[in-house]
Formats: C-alpha cells, sequence, structure tokens
C-alpha cells in the first residue's frame, strides 16, 4: 500500500468533477420538490440525458449541442411525468418509478449502437497565469465549464426562490397549493414548468456523466446517481446552499473509494464500491433523526394531488 | 369543455377495464416504437404476445412463462400489501438477492451431505435473508423516521455489490476453475429446486406462489392485520384513533414483503439460475413493481399480471432471437405499460363529466370568492 500516490490536490479537484452530476440533478430537483411536486424519476431522466447527449455529441461532433438534446430529452421525460401527475392526476410516486423504469429500459434502447465510442472532448477553463497558481489554480481554476455553470445555476436557483417574486409563487404553490389556486396562480402550470426544468437539469446531469466524467457510453451507467440526488435534497433540507456541502461530500466520499481501490487497500473492491451508498443512508438517517426540523423544512403539499373542484 | 369529478369511490368497473386497456394502448405504442426501430410493428407484437402462447414451440414457452412468472407474482404480492399501506418498498431487488446468497449459502454449507431436511431450511435461510434486508429501512424508518423509499433502494446496491464479492470470494465455487459463481445447485440434490411434475414448470417456487395468493387475499380481506393496512393506507389519522401503531404496519409490512421477495430468490437461485454468480438476479424486483400496480394490488389481479408479464419476456426474447428486437426494448415497453395504466387509472379514480359554460351574471365588484378552489 502507498498512500503517498493520493494528492490531496488531485484529490480535492476530481471530487469537483465526480460531485457535478449530482449537484445537477439535485438541484433540478430541488425546484420540483419547492413547488410541491416528488418525481422519483429522476434517475430515468438522466440516464435519458444521458444517452440523448451522448448520441448527438457523436453525430454532431459539437459536446453543447449534446447538452442541448440531453436537456431536451430529460425535459421531454419529465413532461410525460408531468402530464400524468398534473392532468390525468396519477399517484407521484408510482409515477415517478414507472418514468425510471421506463428511462431505463429506453436509453439502453437508443443507446445500443453507441457502446465503447468516445464522444468529442469538452472544452476546459485554462486561463494560463491562473491555472498556474499553486494548489488553488489545479483544484478551483481548471475544471470544465460544466463545474462552474453547476455552481452558476445552484447560486441562480438560491437566488430566484428567495429573491424573485415568481420565486415565492413557487414556494407558495408548494407550501399550499389550494390557497395559492384560490389566490388566482396558475398551480398547475407552474408545476409543470418547475417539473420539465427538474427534467432538464437531470438531463443535463446525466450527460455530465457521459460526456465528461466517464466519457463512454454503458447501460443503466447512471447506477443510481439520480436517487443519491434525491438523498441530497433531504439531506440540504430543501436548502440551495446546502446542496454543495452535500454533493461534494457524497463526490469525496466517492473519489476516495476509487483512488483506495487505486493504491490497493487490503479491503474488497466491492466493499469499497458499496460506500456512496452507505454514507447516502446514514447522511439520512443523520438529518431525518431530527423531525421537526424535516417536518418544518419540507414543502407542506409535498406529494399530494392538487385537484381544483372548480 | 371538460370536467373531472373525483368519484366518492373508485369505480369497480373501471379499476378492471384499465389494466386491459392500458395493454391494448402499450401494444398499440408499442407497434409505433418497434416501427421506428424499422422492424414489422404487427409481426412483432404478435411474436411478443401471441407465439408464446399459441405460435409453434408454445409448449415449451408455456413452461417458461410460468418459472418467469412464479418469482414476479411472489415478490409483488408483498409489495402489494406495502403499497396498500402507503409503504414504498422499492428495495424487493435487493431483498431478493439477499434471500437467494443466505438461502444458497445454507444449501452449500452442507455440501456434499445428501438430507431431505437441507431444502426446508435453505427456503427458511432465504426467507430470513430477504426479511433482515428489509428490516434495515422498517427500523429507521421507526427509529429516525428516514424515508423507507431510498433507504431499501440504496440497499439494492449495497446487496448488488455484496453479490458480486460473494460470488467471486466466499461462496466461490472450489472447482470452478478460478471463474466467479458458486457450484451449481441444480447438481447438489439436496439444495435443489427441480420441476416437481417434469415439463411443467412447476417448482417449489410457483406453487408458493399460487399458496401466497391465496393467503394473501385472505390475510387482505378476511382477517384483521389486512384490515388494518388498509385502513393505515387510506386514513391514517383514522387509524390512529382506531389504535392502530404504524410502527407495527411498517414492520409487518417490510417484513411480509422482505421474506417474500427473499424467497423469490431462493427458489430462483436453486432452480431456473441454479447458481449464485454476478448477475443471476434479472431485475425481477423492479418488474415486481409494475407486476403489482398492473394487478391493481389484488391478488388475484396480481397473479394475472404476473403470467401477462413472464408472457412479455419470453416473448421479448422471441423476438429478439426471431427479429433481431433489442432485449431493451421489452424493458421500455414494460415501462410505457405502467404508464398508460397509470394514465388511465383517471378513469376509475374520476367521472368526466362535460359543461356548458355558464353565461355568468356581471358582478360589479370582482371578489375573491370566484376564485376559490
Amino acid at each position: 500500500m502507498d498512500f503517498s500516490a493520493l494528492s490531496p490536490v488531485a484529490l480535492i479537484a476530481s471530487l469537483m468533477v465526480a460531485s457535478t452530476p449530482i449537484l445537477l440533478a439535485a438541484i433540478g430537483e430541488l425546484v420540483v420538490e419547492k413547488s410541491g411536486v416528488l418525481n422519483l424519476g429522476v434517475e430515468g431522466m438522466m440516464i435519458t440525458g444521458a444517452i440523448f447527449g451522448f448520441a448527438i455529441s457523436v453525430e454532431t461532433g459539437s459536446p453543447w449541442l449534446g447538452l442541448v438534446a440531453a436537456m431536451v430529452g430529460g425535459a421531454g421525460m419529465a413532461l410525460i411525468f408531468g402530464i400524468l401527475t398534473q392532468v390525468f392526476l396519477s399517484n407521484q410516486v408510482a409515477t415517478g418509478l414507472a418514468l425510471t423504469l421506463f428511462g431505463l429500459g429506453f436509453s439502453a434502447l437508443v443507446g445500443q449502437s453507441y457502446t465503447g465510442i468516445k464522444p468529442p472532448p469538452f472544452p476546459r477553463l485554462d486561463i494560463p497565469a491562473l491555472t498556474e497558481i499553486p494548489y488553488i489554480g489545479k483544484i478551483l481554476l481548471n475544471h470544465d465549464y460544466m463545474v462552474y455553470i453547476s455552481l452558476g445555476l445552484v447560486l441562480a436557483v438560491w437566488y430566484f426562490l428567495r429573491f424573485t417574486r415568481k420565486g415565492l409563487i413557487l414556494r407558495s404553490i408548494g407550501e399550499n397549493h389550494t390557497a395559492a389556486h384560490a389566490l388566482g396562480y396558475k398551480v398547475i402550470r407552474v408545476r409543470l414548468l418547475a417539473i420539465m426544468f427538474g427534467g432538464a437539469c437531470a438531463g443535463l446531469g446525466g450527460a455530465y456523466l457521459s460526456l465528461i466524467r466517464v466519457p463512454q457510453w454503458t447501460e443503466g451507467m447512471t447506477a443510481g446517481a439520480g436517487w443519491i440526488a434525491l438523498a441530497l435534497v433531504v439531506f440540504a433540507s430543501w436548502k440551495p446552499g446546502r446542496l454543495i456541502i452535500g454533493a461534494y461530500l457524497f463526490g469525496g466520499v466517492t473519489i476516495l473509494q476509487l483512488n483506495l481501490q487505486a493504491v490497493g487497500v487490503n479491503i474488497p473492491v466491492a466493499y469499497l464500491s458499496m460506500a456512496p451508498y452507505v454514507i447516502t443512508i446514514l447522511v439520512l438517517v443523520i438529518i431525518s433523526s431530527d423531525r421537526k426540523k424535516i417536518s418544518l423544512n419540507a414543502p407542506a403539499s409535498l406529494g399530494r394531488v392538487f385537484h381544483a373542484s372548480n | 369543455m371538460f370536467r373531472l369529478e373525483a368519484r366518492p369511490q373508485a369505480s369497480k368497473t373501471w379499476i378492471v377495464l384499465t389494466p386491459i386497456l392500458a395493454v391494448v394502448a402499450t401494444m398499440f405504442a408499442g407497434g409505433l416504437l418497434f416501427a421506428a426501430l424499422g422492424k414489422d410493428p404487427v409481426a412483432s407484437i404478435q411474436l411478443i404476445f401471441w407465439d408464446p402462447l399459441f405460435g409453434e414451440f408454445a409448449a415449451m414457452d408455456r413452461v417458461d412463462i410460468l418459472k418467469k412468472a412464479g418469482p414476479l407474482i411472489l415478490i409483488a404480492l408483498g409489495l402489494s400489501i406495502g403499497f396498500r399501506a402507503g409503504i414504498w418498498n422499492i428495495g424487493a431487488e435487493g431483498q431478493y438477492i439477499m434471500g437467494a446468497i443466505c438461502g444458497a449459502a445454507v444449501g452449500l454449507a452442507f455440501y456434499p451431505m445428501e438430507a431431505t431436511f437441507i431444502f426446508p431450511l435453505m427456503v427458511i435461510a432465504g426467507a430470513l435473508g430477504g426479511w433482515a434486508w428489509a428490516m434495515i429501512p422498517a427500523f429507521l424508518k421507526n427509529r429516525f423516521g428516514t424515508n423507507e423509499i431510498l433507504v431499501s433502494l440504496m440497499l439494492v446496491y449495497v446487496a448488488e455489490h455484496f453479490l458480486s464479492q460473494m460470488s467471486l470470494g466466499l461462496l466461490k465455487n472450489p472447482e470452478g476453475r478460478g471463474f466467479p459463481g458458486s457450484r451449481n445447485l441444480q447438481q447438489y440434490a439436496s439444495a435443489s429446486n427441480p420441476e416437481l411434475f417434469p415439463g411443467t414448470g412447476m417448482h417449489w417456487g410457483v406453487i408458493a406462489a399460487l399458496v401466497a395468493v391465496i393467503a394473501a387475499y385472505i390475510l387482505m380481506n378476511r382477517h384483521l392485520t389486512g384490515f388494518q393496512v388498509r385502513v393505515t393506507g387510506e386514513s391514517p389519522r383514522a387509524a390512529a384513533f382506531a389504535g392502530i401503531i404504524p410502527r407495527r404496519i411498517v414492520v409487518f409490512c417490510l417484513g411480509t414483503s422482505g421474506a417474500l421477495a427473499g424467497l423469490a430468490g431462493l427458489f430462483e437461485v436453486s432452480g431456473p439460475a441454479g447458481q449464485i454468480s454476478i448477475d443471476f438476479n434479472q431485475g425481477y424486483g423492479f418488474t415486481a413493481i409494475i407486476v403489482a400496480f398492473l394487478g391493481r394490488l389484488n391478488p388475484f389481479g396480481i397473479l394475472l399480471a404476473g403470467l401477462l408479464m413472464g408472457l412479455t419476456y419470453i416473448g421479448g426474447n422471441l423476438a429478439e432471437q426471431a427479429a433481431g428486437l433489442p432485449a431493451a426494448a421489452i424493458q421500455a415497453f414494460q415501462g410505457m405499460l405502467l404508464f398508460f395504466l397509470l394514465a388511465f387509472d383517471l378513469l376509475s379514480n374520476y367521472r368526466i363529466r362535460r359543461v356548458r359554460r355558464r353565461v355568468v351574471p356581471q358582478v360589479t365588484e370582482p371578489t375573491a370568492s370566484q376564485e376559490t378552489a
């Protein structure tokens, strides 16, 4: 065993890359849940985004077009969920599960001819003077653009929810849809938009996996990232800022276990690979044990069906 | 304009009709999907739904349908009890794997001894393995209020990694020339789960599934516990007033579904699959969710839905061999089925009324009351 091979700078730098897909998916889901909708289909939307982004990037040679396609794919899947739950008034838990099951099958179907191909490379932020700053340059200033875009997105969502009128309307719908409806706000319309935003973010997160992090397409490659994103929203108590901490914590665990595998620690690989999932459970336990806090922060109408009788 | 009017009680007629409608709609949408893939839609649908039952080699396919349906029905029955109570165990796949590992481990521990008590012991171990795995989310939910959906799902990934570790390590066949996977239980008479009547596909798992259908029916309709489960799901407050302890319901529902999933895993690993290997699990735990909903959370409905889902598996295989339809297509197809079912469910819970636009008398002062729900 040679722990000196583990360089802290490289660890932290790769941690940011590992966290970005779950951060993207989680920030989308946060907006959805703030509007009072529980979409358990994040995994399905992510994997759809992963294959859409990959396929379009390979076909057109442009990673940016791929990202747009991933957003469209994710939002399209989310729209199915939105129409079923908002217009057809179906159970949100069941519909979310259906979305995940369908997404996994559908993406495998689309992705058949794309296994084993390399996608076009993604541009990195590389400003010579800045990236050469010792430590900070490597850790903070030498990533692909998506890392910064994801952080910007979290900031934008925080600002939107906290300081804008539209954000207030969205939150009020999540807290009490009947009252919001009585005030004349379009509950269903706002929720559909939120659901599609969530889908686009999840799609983007998926495409980040297939285009930048891995970068390759394999069936079921999200491997529970969508579910971890869902757990992350609970962990963050529906607050965007804490989402970053949570995502980087999970990213850190993932990177650490991968690096421990690489240096050959005397623990079987399978047990190390369990770590992110076990940590997710542990974190959920710690956060949930304070029930008052959860019930104070969770949107009050979360997961309830809205049906205006008139 | 149309208006939705909530029914005071779900329509009995539509509850029965919606799954049939959903299957028909899935056939159409699936046909479109297959056409988009460049396959003949009518021929593909016929391959999936008709040929396994009445085609040239139907006799063999019918046997396979039964083998696929057995575990699906067993798992879905357990899940349906939880879903009725609003307890969402979606980690049946993990419980299935753990049941299989525990059961197989007990059997392998006795190798090469031949005795009649080994298989029953394995069955018990299998059920206990699944039960214990499901007790983790149950305990965490009761003790810390942790969401059982996320915990049970995370445990699927943990179980999958544990499975790969077991098939490469502890349970690896010592005479397997280094290949991963355990000894083949089919070649170890005391621990195998063979066809009871040759050529019928009936193994102990299928029989257990049939028994479980009847047991679940009695439980849910004739027994106090089933009633308590239903009340908890339909009105948690009423349940609290009636003195039903929610924690016990959580333990009962997750425990039952875990044990049944574990049993399904044990019957599969000692029967059709034959050995513990890295990928012996085939996603039955997830497909069973579709089976539970398609069967309307009703035991006899689940029996039919399980057979139908088994049919699509076998039909999917046929279509893969005969028409080159990709294996993933059938998975997308099953997901689509659940979508349509959920959409058509609107008809059982709501009435669609046509409303003519009424002429609203002009109000001089706009009031907020016009907008109230």
